[in-house]
């Protein structure tokens, strides 16, 4: 069956089998390779992707139910070659250890900041409880979702960069040296 | 990679569309609303079907929360995340505040439906445990008209309903009563996993009196389950620790759970009795506008 989506704000026409889940649609017939395929079972939300503008697990949606939709994926983030403030916040908090979860966290919570543009703790890891970490780098991500959210409201100053109130002093070194 | 056995995919663009296309199809074909419950299953081959017929495009017709003077109308296609943000719910019915809050996470209640939960039947679904304890009633239509099946009959064992192979569920109301609230307690091993044990409680009282109150248990039986016993032995007595301590002990004693990976069948019954006693505790609480 012929499918149409409009991917990352192009509109594409594949081939495709009924089965065919949403995942390995962007990674295999896209080859948006960004979107991670984990655990296959809507648990880790690796593979997390927009779809209308609301973050889904794409393991666990065919590509056909995503036809005449529209979706976003990590690689639509970047725009006009500017990284989107939610990933320079994982660049400078070390919201990411391996990597692996990191696409799916970014969706998630950059739907996050666009619908509450100021979260507690509590709102981030309730709205990141879908994603599993498995370096369990939690904190450095909760971190760089706050550094997001005062970057985007302009209020990032010395005080609430979370770089800034590191226990480990190597770290904030290390912090302090990044571009 | 777990993919499921080749199906052929068809859309539905009305409610009529999707049952005639049921009819035709026979058996083999499945509705399928968010999803996440029936592709994981079709994912693992646990479910084949040779026709999925997609119905999300109804959202816009059967998506919604409809409060009318004696009874509140919920639409089949209704989110997860719309049950959990809707303030009408909030206000008249807590119980579904409680329970949206802990069924998977944030993701796959954006995708969910409560129409997909009910018609799944997983024993240890949570909202088809929210809608036993609210007595509500099911609309399925199917090719002569509607019927309405309370949720005591809708149930017919585990991932089985009284809905017909060219019938689909398309409301689902709960009757609204004066001076009542609700509760729902979960324990489950991690954060959005399916309940070790869930139960829901719902009360009505007048003049310090409870009039009516009703539990609903998922996880410890073949289906989501209500106890009536609950319900005679506390109509006209005042709530006390003592009265929500023998609701417990009822429902441990009703329940039917058996050992699995989540628990022995001793540890549930326990779980049965103290969520019992938590979930009228708290139902009583919000009778009297307090909450715990």
């Amino acid at each position: 069956m012929q499918v149409t989506m409009i991917v990352n704000g192009e509109r594409v026409t594949r081939d495709v089998e009924g089965r065919l889940l949403l995942v390995h649609f962007l990674r295999d017939h896209l080859a948006l390779t960004g979107t991670h395929w984990g655990c296959d079972t809507s648990n880790c939300g690796a593979c997390a992707v927009w779809l209308d503008g609301e973050p889904v697990k794409s393991c666990t949606v065919l590509a056909a139910m995503a036809a005449g939709h529209e979706v976003r994926t990590v690689e639509g983030l970047e725009q006009l070659g500017e990284l989107d403030p939610i990933q320079r916040g994982f660049m400078h908090c070390h919201g990411l250890q391996c990597g692996f979860c990191t696409p799916g966290m970014l969706m998630t919570t950059r739907a996050l900041l666009d619908s509450n543009p100021n979260p507690s703790e509590q709102e981030i890891r309730e709205a990141i409880s879908g994603q599993i970490c498995r370096c369990t780098g939690y904190a450095s991500i909760v971190r760089s979702v706050q550094w997001a959210a005062a970057e985007e409201s302009g209020t990032r100053t010395s005080t609430v960069d979370p770089a800034s109130v590191r226990s480990e002093p190597r770290s904030r070194e290390r912090t302090a040296d990044r571009p | 990679m777990q993919v499921p056995v080749p199906f052929d995919y068809e859309r539905a663009t009305s409610v009529e569309h999707a049952i005639g296309l049921l009819a035709r199809l026979g058996p083999s074909a499945r509705l399928v609303a968010g999803g996440h419950s029936l592709l994981p299953m079709m994912k693992l081959r646990l479910a084949n079907f040779e026709y999925l017929i997609d119905i999300n495009d109804l959202h816009n017709k059967l998506g919604y929360v409809k409060v009318e003077p004696t009874q509140i109308r919920i639409g089949a296609m209704t989110r997860h995340r719309e049950l959990l943000e809707s303030p009408e719910l909030l206000r008249s019915f807590p119980i579904f505040h409680d329970a949206e809050r802990v069924i998977a996470d944030p993701l796959v209640r954006n995708r969910g439906t409560i129409g997909g939960s009910l018609c799944q039947a997983d024993p240890s679904e949570d909202l088809c445990a929210v809608c036993t304890t609210l007595d509500a009633s099911c609309v399925i239509r199917g090719l002569d008209g509607e019927r309405v099946v309370r949720m005591a009959d809708f149930y017919r064992g585990p991932y089985e309903t009284a809905v017909g192979d060219a019938e689909m569920l398309t409301e689902v109301r709960f009757p609204l009563r004066p001076h009542g609230s609700s509760a729902y307690e979960k324990v489950g091993r991690r954060v959005g996993d399916w309940a070790v044990v869930s139960c829901g409680a719902a009360v009505w009282m007048d003049d310090g009196v409870i009039t009516d109150a009703r539990v609903g248990l998922a996880a410890v039986g073949p289906n989501t389950t209500g106890i009536p016993a609950i319900s005679q032995a506390l109509r006209g007595r005042p709530p006390s620790q003592d009265l929500y301590a023998e609701a417990g002990a009822i429902a441990a004693d009703y329940c039917t759970p058996v050992t699995d990976q989540r628990g022995s069948a001793e540890y549930k019954r326990h779980l049965a009795a103290e969520l019992t006693r938590r979930a009228m505790r708290r139902a009583v609480a919000r009778v009297h506008g307090r909450e715990l």
